[in-house]
């Protein structure tokens, strides 16, 4: 047993921090929900493709260096440690990309990964519904066959229906979602999974505001919205499948790498280290703690990974862990901050970002049954009154 | 980079499971509660043929976790960290028989061949004086009078590796006390279906489940670089976890977790007790914050 890196993986470790230290921007972008830090952000992720930074585990054809698990790791782990901003295009790269590649034709994977590598295209993630949060199976939203469009003379699909929490809808360019084709079959089948740009005939995009008054996400309706059949991911009718394995990469390892809240974790004490407060000393502590404790834990995941295990269930022990421990450590910056606390700061964005985690990739809720049931083998609560 | 315990570690982890498992070390506990040491010391004597006690000099602390870890799991009595973490190193050598050291009381000096003391940077002999009844009743916890100083080695060292110890103690008395609650909310009924079934119960307790497993690798990242602050670090999450697991196996049991008679009541005390001992989780998270301001 062992934490040493290979002579490959420090030269690699190496290349990545001096190419971080040389390029990332000295003071922060502006939040990339707005229209200008959007563009920036996007010329950043574009700044990281050509050096192939943007992709690392990716094939070299999609702008990629084939980084193995580990290297990905340390690569995120000096992206965070260098202050580099936030991946305006993380819906896709580490949502859907995953899909493509297991999923996806080759001709989809040639459309759609290059251009999502660049940040030229930036994703939109259409998963819930107003009436279907974290029970996702039960959303209405529908796609009807048709042999030949009207317009196109394609086969293909129309939909319709509404998405909401559409995170970067409100400037990106795709989306990605899971719609109703087949209205007879039981909850979880008859669904499929779809790829739509969304400035598309009978789309309509309706920004919502989000705590930070950013409009961060979007309600999007489809009304009569044509989708040929090479957008469709998947077999038609096996979107659930195909989605729930997005859930896991979300929940698991590839959204939330350990270096985000080790680099925060490290900020915090440089904080206290400017207000030295005695009575939030002990939570500087435990968040610190907690990030390391995280880092560790990823470093024992890629083990498991690398040994052709599966992370399973425990994904969900480790949503509502990053999940919490961003709460707990913005909050803690927020109380050393005193009264400043409630002056817009890099540590007051992070902070209202942080609350949402609890909330999206299902919520902490649903990840503890999933513990309880599927680690500990707790019975499952009685069904609900099915509507 | 294999952040695992390796096979051979594993098929130690086992065995010494398996001989506990078969060894009924709750009533040795009980016994030595009670003042009759005679099962726990045949208990000390297998394992220590086991080599439990040779781990500290001649193998890694990793081998000390993972033994510390089934020690715990199994609430086996008498001072172990002393003799087997800390005075090993203190001393350079394995230590024979039973010893203790006070820290700041010695456990179970009453069955100790030899006593302990640390005074200053120096290490004694001592001698027992007064008793304590501590928390967890299979803790005889005395008051000693420093003798003659003793040759030692890193008492640094020393504590850090005992402290380490005492984690691994920990976090294998909170997988346990989970584990017995899991099995207690599966056959329970209340209100016609069993209560492990209610969600209030199972967020409780897959809480205990991810503190457990965020504790863990503290745990072993400390055993591979047990710096002051790596351990510090895995005292304060498996006293947390620990103590979380023992608050909530003590809550869905309900009152029968309550009494003594019950087998849960010898790790609610033992974790009670650990928590504390070696260094406060307030004393340790100290430690912590120094190093850290000072790296």
């Amino acid at each position: 047993m062992d934490l040493e890196l290979s002579e490959s993986e420090l030269a690699f470790q190496a290349e990545a921090r001096a190419w971080l230290a040389a390029n990332v921007p000295a003071e922060p972008l502006p939040s990339l929900d707005t229209a200008e830090g959007f563009v920036l952000h996007q010329a950043w992720e574009a700044k990281l493709a050509a050096e192939r930074w943007s992709v690392v585990s990716w094939p070299k054809e999609y702008h990629g260096r084939e980084a193995s698990l580990v290297e990905w790791i340390i690569f995120e782990e000096e992206y965070y440690r260098a202050g580099a901003p936030l991946r305006v295009s993380q819906n896709g790269i580490f949502l859907l990309a995953p899909i493509i590649f297991e999923h996806g034709t080759p001709e989809q994977q040639d459309r759609f990964l290059p251009s999502m590598a660049t940040g030229e295209r930036v994703w939109a993630q259409c998963w819930s519904e107003p009436e279907a949060g974290s029970d996702l199976a039960s959303l209405k939203s529908s796609a009807r066959r048709v042999s030949t469009s009207s317009t196109t003379g394609e086969s293909g699909w129309v939909l319709n229906g509404q998405k909401i929490w559409c995170s970067r809808a409100a400037l990106a360019q795709w989306g990605f979602g899971l719609f109703r084709s087949d209205p007879e079959a039981q909850k979880h089948a008859g669904l499929t999974y779809f790829l739509f740009p969304l400035d598309a005939e009978g789309v309509t995009v309706r920004p919502i505001a989000q705590l930070d008054g950013e409009e961060g996400f979007a309600e999007v309706f489809f009304d009569d919205v044509f989708v040929p059949d090479t957008d469709v991911l998947g077999a038609p009718g096996d979107g659930w499948r195909v989605a729930m394995s997005t859930a896991g990469n979300e929940r698991g390892l590839s959204l939330r790498s350990p270096g985000r809240f080790t680099a925060a974790a490290d900020r915090l004490l440089a904080l206290y280290d400017e207000r030295p407060d005695p009575r939030v000393a002990d939570r500087v502590v435990d968040a610190w703690l907690k990030a390391e404790a995280y880092r560790l834990y990823t470093w024992g995941t890629v083990t498991k990974l690398k040994d052709g295990g599966d992370i399973g269930a425990a994904g969900s022990v480790n949503k509502v862990w990053w999940s919490e421990l961003d709460v707990a450590l913005h909050e803690t910056a927020l109380d050393l901050l005193g009264p400043d606390a409630e002056l817009e700061s890099r540590w007051l964005d992070g902070y209202t970002f942080s609350l949402s985690g609890p909330i999206y990739a299902g919520t902490n809720e649903i990840q503890r049954n999933i513990v309880a049931e599927r680690i500990l083998g707790l019975p499952r609560e009685p069904k609900g009154v099915q509507k | 980079m294999k952040f695992e315990l390796t096979t051979d570690q594993q098929d130690f982890a086992a065995s010494l499971d398996s001989l506990l498992a078969a060894a009924d070390t709750v009533a040795a506990a009980r016994g030595w509660a009670a003042g009759d040491h005679a099962a726990g010391l045949k208990l000390w004597e297998r394992l220590a043929e086991q080599g439990l006690t040779m781990l500290a000099t001649e193998a890694s602390p990793v081998e000390v976790c993972v033994a510390f870890e089934a020690l715990g799991r199994h609430a086996v009595p008498g001072p172990w960290v002393e003799a087997a973490a800390y005075l090993p190193v203190a001393l350079g050598a394995e230590v024979e028989g039973v010893a203790t050291v006070a820290m700041p009381r010695a456990l179970d000096a009453d069955v100790a061949d030899a006593v302990y003391a640390v005074v200053g940077d120096t290490l004694h002999t001592a001698t027992a004086g007064k008793a304590h009844t501590s928390v967890d009743r299979s803790r005889h916890l005395f008051d000693v009078t420093p003798g003659d100083a003793v040759e030692h080695g890193d008492l640094a060292a020393a504590y850090d590796l005992a402290v380490l110890a005492t984690a691994a103690q920990l976090l294998g008395a909170g997988e346990r006390v989970l584990a017995d609650a899991v099995t207690y909310v599966k056959q329970r009924k209340q209100f016609g279906r069993e209560i492990g079934s209610y969600q209030a119960i199972k967020h409780k307790l897959a809480d205990v489940r991810i503190a457990l497993d965020f504790a863990r690798p503290l745990v072993l990242g400390a055993a591979l670089d047990p710096t002051p602050r790596a351990v510090s670090a895995a005292k304060v999450a498996c006293a947390d976890a620990a103590y979380l697991a023992s608050r909530t196996g003590l809550q869905v049991h309900g009152a029968i977790g309550y009494t003594q008679e019950f087998d849960l009541s010898v790790w609610i005390t033992k974790i009670r007790a650990l928590v504390t001992a070696w260094g406060t989780p307030a004393a340790h998270r100290a430690r912590i914050l120094e190093t850290l301001r000072s790296a």
